[in-house]
């Protein structure tokens, strides 16, 4: 127990000293990271040692969590929308840069099968290191941005076929005692047809079984049992994969993909969030932590020479697909050096590569190194070319291309779908605007996503979820949750999302007041509109033209949205203002008093032929 | 085949028994005594179609299917209104800016109006005297209509001169009853197939026919 008090002090102070320090000599998180493993590894203060490599294992769930997110992100209809550039850009970068490398691997004495085992598991960039630093600066809805999360995406699917692939590339017959998993006694074939067996049943999992229990787990309303299960949901799959030797990480990607479409997107992306950045924080403290200064420092010339190559090999091809795509100067060299390194895949298919003896440890160890190494040097990387190279040699564009547009969210979302938020959803629908929908009733949620609507469950006003359902890059947000709720989620808005547009529902004048205290300009007070679209109905019954009633009515609600300002105006100077009954009768008091006054046709003598004729009477 | 001669029957039926479509625009008819007294004459005739488009689309949301449907299944089309501006009401405008469409009403395949013949009905305030080179507006009423002329050829359509009631301000009751008669018993004529539209194209108005009453 106090070894692990110890050891969570020694990695929560080192990430807590070194991040901040990185992130302010504009290195980002990432090399903080990473710096904070090295300078606890066993080379620098040797705070923690052998364990690290344990350490590096559980970790290592921070990337199956990021994938299981990664999975989470990619619906199939967004996949498709970007379908081009994703096959396009990604077999353009992974197919030959795995040749590329395996040829000199080759060269140094490899067997093929090694040499394209080796190249596959370096052609992977890291999603990690390449999205932080495009988020981080915000160069996500650049062409650079889209194109990498095009590349990164291409190489995130890819791995499911490579992962199914290596066991045909083992030439040595592994025996049973290094792994102990009864997959690794069978033959090729049959290894990669459990690979597939097990991808269907994760697909199978996700849909039948998955969803409806989180739906059970909604209907409790119990937010840290949502999260629980979200935590049991990924570590019982990855624990599934494991038991069948297949990569968890694999597992959960797949899993995320298959919840990508339902309801409890963005509630699991928002509970999982955290455990993700602080696992996979650990994660790159343990990669820093087992890059082994040994075995570099046994051959540093070489081990350093051979991550300089890779990368280079790795950049030039990028820049040559870049330029292929038309990418301007600057563009393509961030695209270029956000993807240069080795990612953090490589880990995972160097320890499966590892497990199946297709590589010996001594190049497995080696390889780990230089990935290692070449993820360390990217942010360095980063700001060499954002300091020196860009501003040198950039050109600076009048006019930047748009990107090939790729609408990652909708540019609205509705938080509330009950009657009200759903008929204007329908109204929005019918005119092509799909907007991102969020709700806390379950029941109803899962009844809309019968109905084809693209409704996700949670609490509106909480601003992990806003931030889930893509808040930050929404344009506007109607807010027609109950009206009680509403200046939360108001409040959470202008703190959160200054940027965003409000739009928001109210029940009566009550509710309009507070909201007008809060500064929301777009108040819509439900009983308003159809109390005076009933009073022009009723007008018409009584015998008044149809267009004179409808004039009739839109000059009132004119002049009582001018009033309920006013009044609203007044209401300040009370200090404290209880709308009791008492109050709410004066307020309706004054307002008729006013209406009293108020002859909303004063102006208003067009088409009126009985004027002009008395006029002409007079003359 | 035997649809083509059942189109035929029906366009020689047609050119005996005309349909008439009377698209009346008042944005304050209970203000309007002159259309008020025009309206109570309004024959009710299995070939007169009468449409008040104030009372139809308050809200100028004018459902143009049907109203496409309507006016191809007439002959003749009265556009009825106040002459507002030298122009005319806001709604009517609107109906014509969606109804007579591009691709329907005019165009390459817009053959939809061709043949059938127009005509507005026009109330004015001024004496028929203003609308003279000479007169308080300077202009004949036929200059002020250039554009709505415009709108009834380009579409193919016949051009009939308008039907005026003049000095509406200054007519008595009883010179109203007049004039709505003789507006009644001229839809009449038309839509009973006793006078053919094509020969009113050299008239000035139409409310100089002399016809027989009822």
């Amino acid at each position: 127990m106090a070894s692990f008090l110890a050891d969570a002090v020694v990695y929560l102070g080192a990430a807590v000293l070194c991040v901040p320090v990185a992130k302010r000599l504009g290195l980002g998180s990432v090399l903080g990271y990473l710096l904070a493993g090295m300078v606890i590894g066993p080379f620098v203060l040797g705070f923690i040692g052998e364990e690290g490599k344990d350490i590096m294992h559980f970790a290592e769930f921070g990337v199956v969590m990021m994938l299981f997110l990664v999975g989470l992100e990619l619906e199939p209809a967004l996949f498709w929308k970007m379908r081009k550039q994703v096959l396009g850009l990604g077999s353009l970068q992974v197919v030959p840069t795995a040749l590329a490398l395996a040829a000199p691997a080759l060269m140094l004495g490899l067997t093929w099968q090694a040499a394209l085992a080796a190249g596959l598991a370096f052609a992977m960039s890291s999603t990690a290191i390449a999205l932080q630093s495009l988020k981080e600066k915000g160069l996500m809805h650049t062409a650079a941005g889209q194109g990498s999360f095009a590349v990164l995406l291409f190489q995130d699917i890819a791995v499911i076929p490579i992962l199914a692939l290596l066991p045909l590339l083992a030439t040595a017959n592994v025996n049973a005692a290094d792994g102990g998993h009864w997959i690794d006694s069978l033959p090729g074939w049959q290894r990669t047809l459990a690979v597939l067996v097990a991808v269907g049943g994760v697909v199978a999992l996700g849909r039948y079984v998955v969803v409806p229990l989180l739906r059970v787990v909604a209907r409790t309303r119990l937010r840290e049992l949502f999260v629980a299960s979200s935590l049991l949901l990924v570590v019982g799959i990855a624990l599934m994969m494991e038991t069948v030797g297949l990569s968890p990480a694999l597992g959960t990607f797949l899993a995320g993909v298959v919840l990508a479409n339902s309801e409890y997107k963005h509630e699991l992306e928002s509970d999982l969030d955290p455990f993700k950045g602080l696992l996979l924080g650990l994660f790159f403290m343990a990669v820093g932590a087992s890059i082994n200064f040994d075995l570099i420092g046994g051959a540093p010339g070489t081990i350093i020479g051979i991550t300089l190559l890779v990368m280079l090999v790795k950049m030039t091809l990028l820049l040559l697909i870049g330029r292929r795509s038309g990418f301007g100067f600057d563009q393509n060299v961030l695209f270029a050096v956000g993807l240069g390194q080795v990612g953090e895949f490589a880990f995972v298919l160097l320890a499966f590569i590892a497990q199946l003896a297709i590589l010996d440890a001594h190049w497995t160890d080696t390889l780990m190194a230089i990935t290692a190494l070449s993820m360390t040097l990217t942010p360095l990387f980063m700001l060499v070319s954002e300091k020196l190279i860009l501003p040198r040699f950039g050109t600076v564009q009048a006019e930047e291309r748009p990107a090939d547009a790729v609408e990652v969210r909708h540019k609205v979302i509705i938080a509330g779908f009950g009657h009200f938020g759903s008929t204007l959803g329908r109204l929005l629908r019918a005119n092509g605007v799909e907007a991102t929908i969020l709700d806390n009733d379950s029941d109803q949620v899962d009844l809309l996503r019968k109905l084809g609507f693209k409704v996700y469950y949670g609490d509106a006003t909480r601003h992990d979820l806003l931030e889930a359902a893509g808040a930050h890059e929404a344009e506007l947000l109607v807010c027609a949750i109950a009206p009680e709720a509403a200046p939360d989620l108001v409040e959470t808005v202008h703190k959160h999302f200054p940027h965003l547009k409000l739009h928001v529902r109210s029940r009566n004048r009550m509710d309009a007041y507070e909201l007008m205290d809060q500064g929301v300009l777009h108040i819509y007070r439900e009983t308003l509109d159809t109390a005076v679209r009933m009073g022009v109905d009723v007008l018409q019954e009584l015998g008044f033209r149809r267009y004179t009633a409808q004039r009739a009515g839109q000059a009132f609600q004119r002049y009582d949205q001018a009033a309920l300002k006013e009044l609203a105006s007044k209401r300040g100077d009370k200090v404290d203002y209880i709308s009791s009954v008492r109050e709410k009768i004066a307020e309706q008091e004054e307002l008729l008093r006013k209406d009293l006054h108020h002859d909303p046709t004063h102006a208003d003598h067009a088409w009126d032929s009985e004027e002009m004729r008395d006029a002409g009477k007079r003359r | 085949m035997a649809g083509a001669t059942t189109a035929a029957r029906r366009r020689r039926c047609t050119l005996t028994m005309p349909r008439l479509l009377i698209l009346f625009a008042h944005p304050r008819l209970e203000k309007s005594r002159a259309n008020r007294a025009l309206l109570a004459q309004l024959p009710t005739h299995k070939d007169i179609t009468f449409r008040d488009l104030y009372e139809l689309y308050p809200d100028f949301n004018v459902d143009i299917v049907a109203e496409q449907a309507l006016m191809a299944a007439h002959d003749i089309v009265v556009l009825h209104h106040p002459f507002y501006w030298y122009s005319m009401p806001p709604l009517l405008k609107q109906y014509i800016d969606l109804v007579y469409a591009f691709g329907w009403a005019y165009g390459p395949d817009g053959r939809a109006l061709q043949g059938k013949a127009q005509f507005h009905v026009l109330t004015t305030g001024g004496a028929k005297e203003a609308y003279t080179p000479e007169g308080f507006h300077g202009n004949t009423l036929a200059a002020f209509m250039l554009p709505l002329k415009r709108t009834a050829t380009l579409c193919g359509m016949t051009w009939l001169p308008p039907y005026t009631v003049h000095g509406t301000n200054r007519l008595t009751d009883a010179e109203l009853d007049q004039a709505a008669r003789h507006y009644r018993d001229l839809l009449l004529a038309l839509a009973e197939g006793r006078m053919d539209p094509r020969t009113l194209t050299a008239l000035d108005r139409l409310d100089q026919i002399a016809l027989p009453t009822h």
